[in-house]
């Protein structure tokens, strides 16, 4: 099973706004919360996500305990050439995942 | 009244000794935080819309999405967006970097709420000014510090 799913077009028009989902399956343990015995669980985290378009950074996202399980995240970005869309989670205890989605401007 | 969860979070509190005190982000806590983003810049309120349920049953996973007044051109746009809360055990959310690219300032995600309380959000303009939008929320079930799911 996948571990990452993200949704793009597939197809757009140049200029069109595009609105881009990502989400990733993660714990994202908080760290604040304890066993039945008392032990506290230590946090395990996505610290961040990176989007870019035919290599170039245009959306980046600093994650904290505060965000839900499985995080997903929807921004926007101009559909200016066709290319690769390339998405990067990293977070503690190595964490790495990447995703990557081709789109078609006309 | 202090109900059986309340007290055990208090206990739990105690047994981290110094520097311990509250578990939770106290509105100061989140007035650091804010600070420590927008150092000694004004903040006004208006051009943020931070949009949430008003009543909140699962607080583990809560709607959010913010969206931001700009025409998004390279002379003028939306830097980033930061969201704090007041009541959860850490102030800051989430903080997002986006540039004209974008074509809109406006993202959405899930978070954890902890108890009822303000979460705000600030959007730093190319310009270097900063404004602010919150959203009152009330939480019916906390997340964060729910046990026995272990």
């Amino acid at each position: 099973m996948a571990s990452a799913v993200v949704n793009v077009p597939a197809t757009t028009k140049r200029g069109e706004i595009i609105e881009i989902k990502a989400l990733v399956r993660h714990a994202m343990e908080t760290g604040f919360r304890r066993t039945q015995l008392g032990e506290s669980i230590p946090r395990d985290i996505i610290r961040q996500f990176v989007c870019s378009y035919n290599g170039v950074e245009i959306f980046r996202a600093e994650l904290h305990p505060a965000i839900a399980a499985n995080p997903l995240l929807t921004f926007t970005t101009v559909a200016t050439e066709s290319g690769t869309l390339a998405f990067r989670w990293t977070g503690d205890n190595g964490f790495t995942v990447t995703e990557s989605a081709a789109i078609t401007v006309v | 009244m202090t109900s059986r969860r309340n007290f055990l979070i208090a206990a739990g509190g105690l047994g981290l000794g110094a520097g311990g005190g509250s578990v939770f982000a106290t509105p100061a806590a989140m007035q650091d935080a804010i600070r420590t983003v927008v150092g000694n810049a004004p903040v006004r309120r208006g051009r943020v819309k931070l949009d949430m349920p008003p009543l909140i049953d699962n607080s583990n996973s809560v709607p959010l999405s913010v969206a931001v007044e700009s025409p998004m051109t390279p002379a003028d746009h939306v830097k980033a967006i930061h969201v704090f809360t007041e009541k959860n055990p850490q102030p800051n959310v989430v903080s997002v970097f986006l540039g004209p690219r974008a074509g809109r300032a406006s993202i959405a995600t899930r978070v954890r709420i902890a108890d009822t309380q303000t979460v705000t959000a600030i959007a730093e303009f190319s310009d270097g000014s900063f404004w602010s939008g919150s959203a009152s929320v009330v939480v019916t079930l906390s997340a964060c510090l729910e046990e026995g799911l272990i």
